[in-house]
């Protein structure tokens, strides 16, 4: 399983997963717990209850000083200058083409203090992309700080009432997309109003010498609740319910966020980013291909790869592909030519050379009830 | 854990035989490793298999795996209920048959493992 050259990462939780007996999975360079009891009790749990994750893998890099928003509006799509102090939005770094160097969230921490969470196996790449060009407009310092993030996310309806018992932060006041500092179990962080789950929910950022200590009282607060440890297993069912892309699977340097379907990321109104000028056109003219949601139709599970067949030609990809625990239904994702995109179309998968009849259908295909 | 009266290979299936009949299924080992399962494709009554070679697959949450022969000989019924309760795989791996099979040889059985044997291999 484990074919890479060097070793494998250990988040400040490693101990902690192993000793809870997590199934270990090498992930984006990292020794991930993939699931603990079940990816489907976790995922089940997570929808009722709560769960909780280990996303320390995720990376931090955060831009200061005096050209910080200027040089964030010029490398992401959306517009960073709606955000307010303790405010997030999602966005997506940005090749000159329009396709993505990665998605990302933007934390304005302060007016000249932003912080970006990207992809475990993007560390490097992006990190070394804003060097390069987020000084286009301007001296600006950009730091690396993976190592000085544990990240927790609880997540799920009773959520909130957990993370509340240990914070002293009235969390009722903070919305989603928001975020506020603060001490949590008698430790200063950081409390996120985000996930990635489609449930409410809070990531929490502690130093990571303190991780265990979070980990535990979280535990401990949350079992009466039915809070439960997940994996990643469970964390990209969950995902994929909620239709929420995924770096490396349905996303990449290949397509363009239009492509992608997240049109909503991007601030039109902006006078300039990397990118803009091929979305522009994108949106004039239309997509070639574009991504849509699917739930099969016949009896079979399509996956990460597989092709989408049309009139006997291999006209698309599968990016993502489940059974998924909640809505007991094989769903997925993939690209298509925009003429297959329409809800309600039909095509099929190419299953281990086998063609499975599937329909497009509306994302996301998991909702979770207004509370 | 293994149950003595079940043969085992080395890639996870087990085969209970009753007289020129051989029941086959995945073992514990295996089911652990793929996890939830949530879908099993079997071959149809008088599907002839080839020992080692692929007679289906199941399909977890997470993933995919092909099924491996253990016997050669003629399917002669499908468990039909995996179709609809294919988490019993899970619980009840030793239990849940798949497909039996008619026998081509019995050379086949004397090559599968004893429980002691394969319970080693799985350590």
């Amino acid at each position: 399983m484990n074919d890479t050259a060097s070793p494998l990462k250990k988040t400040a939780l490693h101990a902690a997963h192993v000793a809870l007996g997590a199934r270990m999975v090498p992930y984006g360079g990292w020794d991930m717990p993939v699931e603990y009891s079940g990816i489907s009790a976790e995922h089940l749990a997570v929808r009722s209850a709560a769960g909780l994750f280990d996303v320390s893998h995720m990376g931090q890099i955060e831009l200061a000083g005096e050209n910080a928003l200027a040089a964030i509006q010029h490398i992401t799509t959306n517009d960073a200058a709606k955000l307010q102090n303790g405010q997030a939005q999602y966005s997506a770094l940005t090749t000159p083409e329009g396709t993505f160097v990665d998605d990302v969230l933007v934390y304005r921490f302060a007016e000249r203090h932003y912080l970006l969470v990207v992809n475990a196996s993007n560390i490097e790449k992006d990190h070394a992309w804003i060097a390069a060009h987020a000084p286009e407009v301007g001296e600006v310092a950009i730091v690396n700080s993976s190592d000085r993030y544990a990240l927790i996310a609880v997540q799920g309806p009773k959520a909130r009432g957990i993370v509340q018992k240990l914070t002293a932060i009235d969390l009722s006041t903070i919305k989603y997309y928001w975020f506020a500092h603060g001490e949590i179990a008698g430790v200063r962080g950081t409390l996120s109003r985000t996930g990635y789950t489609g449930e409410d929910g809070w990531e929490i950022f502690v130093p990571p010498q303190f991780a265990t200590q979070i980990w535990n009282a979280l535990l401990e607060a949350g079992t009466p609740d039915g809070l439960v440890p997940c994996g990643l297993g469970a964390r990209d069912t969950l995902r994929l319910e909620a239709a929420m892309r995924l770096y490396g699977n349905d996303m990449d340097e290949t397509s363009t966020v239009l492509e992608c379907d997240l049109g909503w990321i991007v601030g039109w109104n902006k006078a300039e980013f990397t990118g803009k000028s091929v979305l522009d056109r994108q949106k004039a003219d239309g997509v070639a291909k574009k991504i849509v949601g699917f739930e099969m139709l016949d009896r079979a599970i399509a996956r990460h790869g597989h092709g989408v067949v049309h009139d006997g030609a291999t006209v698309g990809v599968v990016t993502s592909g489940t059974h998924t625990p909640f809505l007991k239904k094989a769903i997925g994702m993939a690209y298509v030519p925009t003429a297959l995109a329409a809800v309600g179309t039909e095509f099929t998968v190419d299953i281990r050379g086998r063609l499975a009849r599937a329909v497009v259908v509306p994302m996301p295909f998991y909702k979770r009830p207004k509370s | 854990m293994y149950p003595t009266n079940l043969k085992y290979t080395k890639d996870h299936e087990w085969v209970r035989i009753d007289g020129g009949t051989g029941a086959v299924g995945i073992t514990h080992f295996a089911q652990q490793q793929l996890g939830d399962v949530v879908y099993v494709d079997l071959p149809e009554v008088g599907a002839t298999l080839t020992v080692g070679q692929t007679f289906g697959t199941i399909e977890s949450v997470k993933a995919v795996s092909e099924l491996y022969a253990p016997i050669s000989g003629t399917v002669t019924e499908v468990n039909a209920a995996l179709k609809d309760r294919p988490d019993a795989i899970n619980s009840a791996p030793h239990d849940s048959w798949m497909i039996k099979v008619q026998l081509a040889s019995t050379a086949d059985v004397d090559a599968l493992l004893d429980a002691g044997a394969y319970e080693a291999l799985t350590q």
